[in-house]
């Protein structure tokens, strides 16, 4: 037993020997079950592919806790090198000035080749400055797409191959399927605040906020009250009091998909990073993909979508080597190999031209895969569909949420309601601005 | 009554040191520290921080969402109490007047605090589901819309259930040990000079379980207000339009959430506040009535 013990003993301490050889890199992340394991996966490839450096990721849970342990840590200084933070926390990080490393100074301090052109313009374009520096490394990044029932719209007597393109189609559509009675409701959403709101916004080249939407400077102000804005909430509205659309509660809409599972609803909007757990999910029937419809009265429409997801931020603090490292790691995550993996496997967009040409067999043999693509690349971005960057946004959308609500509620009208996410974003704006002076 | 005089002066601090350890660390260093971030106003990873006196506490008093939440926490505390205190009671007399089966029914109905709030929470949101709950499916049957996502009413219905039903089990124990501990005779004494059931139980039992009531109002209000964040959170997070969005659950969203760390930290010093006055309240006033 005591040789047991000492032989263990020796074993652990020549690996503690080994590894401290190394120069550990932490990666906090937040991605669960089967995307964890992939991350751990390409983190595996890293570390196999060197000698000098260990990244090694931890799952620190939800995108919101993720951040939070992250903002503690360095509080506490023991952040780790880099920390994988959600679209809407990108305001915050931005404004941070001391607490980041912008990746494209990393690259540079660390001499790794790094060419910001090879990547695509519609992602990293939400995480660059008004000067063109990429200031973090996306990783994971989706767009809102249309998904509909095949059968259900077969069944109705409708072109199962042609999903509707505009939203009076969308009205036409679920009225020829509920009268028909293939299906109890037209339409649902995941995402009021990302799908209905921001994303309705950029397809119909529509201002979300002043200053190019907030990448013009941090007197940013809301301008989601706008016409196209209110029309459409009023459109959803009057849906919903016809049964036409179904809500699917905040944030996320954890109720929507399970209604378009259930064949209830014959059409949803939904992440294109959803298109595998919905098919894995729409067991008796087969699913259509199209883009985001659009109102054809609007000038310039439909745009580009945005995206969501996360991206890669480096914090400050850390020693040459870490940042050394994690350049290196940067390095590796771009390759089109890897982008391709991870793109294929997770349904995430790839972020470089490079990857997505290489993916083109993967787009041939999955069709619906190359939706978001498509849809995130269909024109070059203007001021309105680059992105959004405001402070305080984790609670700016629990407020688009709310008066969602209270206009479903019937409190309120759309324009009562958008005034309001307006009025109560602007002061979370106005805070955000003095904290950060 | 009877006094230990240590004749070690450094004895008792070091006995009690321990506790005092923890108190500290746990409770007054925190709270100070709550005290001083509420003075504050600080971006989120505490890069620039400027002293703003009051400006945390002006702005609560000036935003109506603060007024709801503290609308919503009254509503929610009282019905919570009241629910799970009078739920209690009722089993509690049915089984104080059983003879044999007492236990049993005893471990029954004890059974449910087991069970921890977050738990708790995520079981009564599946059967309060809308799209996949049975219970929304059985109301539907009855041409009732149960929706909580989206009706306000129905969320708070919801909050309060969830939270009682687990807290029943505490009051329910304490009650029928209350219910234990008052004399047969007095009750046989009162039959006999004719009192009948209704008359017994508010003239006997309920002033002579009046001790042990107050306890339990004191835990449920606090229960309510302070430990029913995790079936909140398990439930409706707060939701629809901030219809169940309680005190405790507002400064974890503003704090944690949003990152807004002065107004986070003036909402605890309210709240801290509100602790002492209930405190205060109700053993200066309320315990002088209740008679032991």
């Amino acid at each position: 037993m005591n040789h047991i013990a000492t032989g263990a003993t020796i074993a652990l301490a020549l690996s503690a020997a080994s590894a401290q050889a190394q120069t550990e890199i932490q990666w906090w992340h937040a991605m669960g079950g089967e995307l964890g394991t992939k991350l751990e996966e390409i983190v595996q490839g890293f570390n196999d592919s060197q000698e000098e450096y260990t990244v090694v990721p931890s799952y620190k849970g939800t995108y919101p806790e993720t951040m939070t342990a992250a903002i503690a840590a360095f509080r506490a200084n023991e952040q780790p090198a880099i920390v994988q933070v959600f679209e809407v926390g990108t305001g915050t990080m931005m404004a941070a000035e001391g607490a980041i490393v912008p990746v494209y100074q990393l690259m540079e301090d660390n001499d790794v080749a790094f060419d910001p052109q090879a990547f695509l313009p519609q992602v990293v374009g939400y995480y660059t400055d008004t000067d063109g520096n990429m200031l973090s490394m996306p990783f994971n990044s989706s767009t809102p797409i249309f998904y509909y029932n095949k059968n259900v719209f077969e069944a109705a007597g409708l072109d199962p191959e042609q999903p509707p393109e505009t939203w009076a189609q969308v009205e036409e559509f679920s009225k020829t399927i509920m009268d028909s009675g293939a299906a109890t409701c037209g339409f649902t959403s995941d995402w009021i605040s990302w799908i209905q709101t921001e994303n309705l916004s950029a397809w119909h080249n529509q201002p979300i906020g002043t200053e190019e939407n907030g990448f013009g400077g941090p007197s940013v102000r809301l301008t989601v009250n706008g016409p196209v804005q209110v029309k459409h909430w009023e459109n959803l509205k009057r849906w919903a009091d016809e049964g036409i659309f179904k809500y699917g509660g905040p944030v996320g809409g954890d109720n929507a998909r399970p209604m378009f599972y259930t064949q209830e609803c014959a059409m949803v909007m939904a992440s294109s990073a959803s298109r595998a757990g919905i098919l894995a999910n729409a067991q008796e029937f087969e699913v259509g993909f199209g883009m985001l419809p659009y109102y054809d009265d609007v000038e310039g429409a439909p745009q580009n979508s945005i995206i969501g997801g996360a991206t890669l931020w480096v914090l400050s603090g850390k020693s040459d080597e870490e940042y050394a490292g994690a350049a290196k790691f940067f390095e590796y995550l771009s390759s089109p190999e890897v982008q391709a993996d991870w793109a294929s496997f997770s349904g995430y967009l790839p972020i470089t031209q490079a990857a997505g040409d290489q993916m083109a067999s993967y787009f041939e043999e999955n069709p619906g895969a190359d939706t978001g693509l498509r849809q995130i690349t269909l024109n070059e971005p203007t001021e309105n569909s680059k992105g959004l960057r405001f402070g305080n946004y984790v609670q700016i959308r629990g407020i688009i949420d709310e008066e969602f609500e209270q206009m479903l509620a019937g409190s309120k009208d759309a324009q009562g309601a958008l005034d309001s996410v307006v009025e109560r974003g602007n002061q979370l704006l106005e805070e955000f601005e003095a904290q950060s002076q | 009554m009877k006094r230990t005089i240590f004749s070690n002066q450094l004895l008792p601090w070091l006995l009690l040191a321990p506790q005092l350890a923890i108190t500290f660390i746990f409770f007054l260093w925190p709270a100070a520290q709550a005290i001083r971030q509420s003075f504050l106003r600080e971006d989120a990873f505490g890069i620039n921080t400027s002293f703003v006196g009051l400006a945390n506490f002006e702005a609560l008093w000036n935003s109506s969402q603060y007024l709801n939440s503290l609308k919503v926490t009254a509503i929610f505390a009282v019905s919570v109490t009241v629910l799970s205190m009078g739920a209690a009671l009722l089993l509690a007399i049915a089984v104080d007047r059983m003879m044999k089966s007492t236990r049993p029914y005893t471990t029954l109905l004890v059974w449910p605090y087991a069970v921890a709030p977050a738990v708790a929470g995520i079981l009564w949101w599946f059967i309060f589901n809308p799209t996949i709950g049975v219970l929304p499916y059985v109301m539907d049957r009855f041409g009732y819309d149960w929706n909580h996502v989206s009706n306000p009413g129905q969320a708070m219905t919801l909050v309060v259930i969830a939270s009682a039903w687990k807290q029943i089990s505490y009051n329910f124990l304490f009650f029928v040990a209350g219910l234990q501990a008052i004399p047969a005779s007095m009750r046989e004494a009162a039959a006999i000079d004719g009192a009948g059931p209704v008359r017994r139980f508010f003239d006997i039992t309920l002033p002579l379980l009046s001790p042990t009531t107050f306890f339990l109002l004191v835990v449920n209000i606090v229960y309510s207000m302070f430990e029913t964040f995790a079936v909140i959170d398990a439930t409706t997070e707060g939701g629809p339009a901030q219809a169940t969005n309680i005190m405790v659950y507002k400064v974890y969203f503003d704090g944690f959430v949003g990152q807004n760390i002065g107004s986070s930290a003036a909402q605890s010093v309210v709240l801290m506040l509100i602790v002492i006055a209930l405190t205060v309240i109700q053993f200066r006033y309320v315990e002088k009535r209740v008679e032991y």
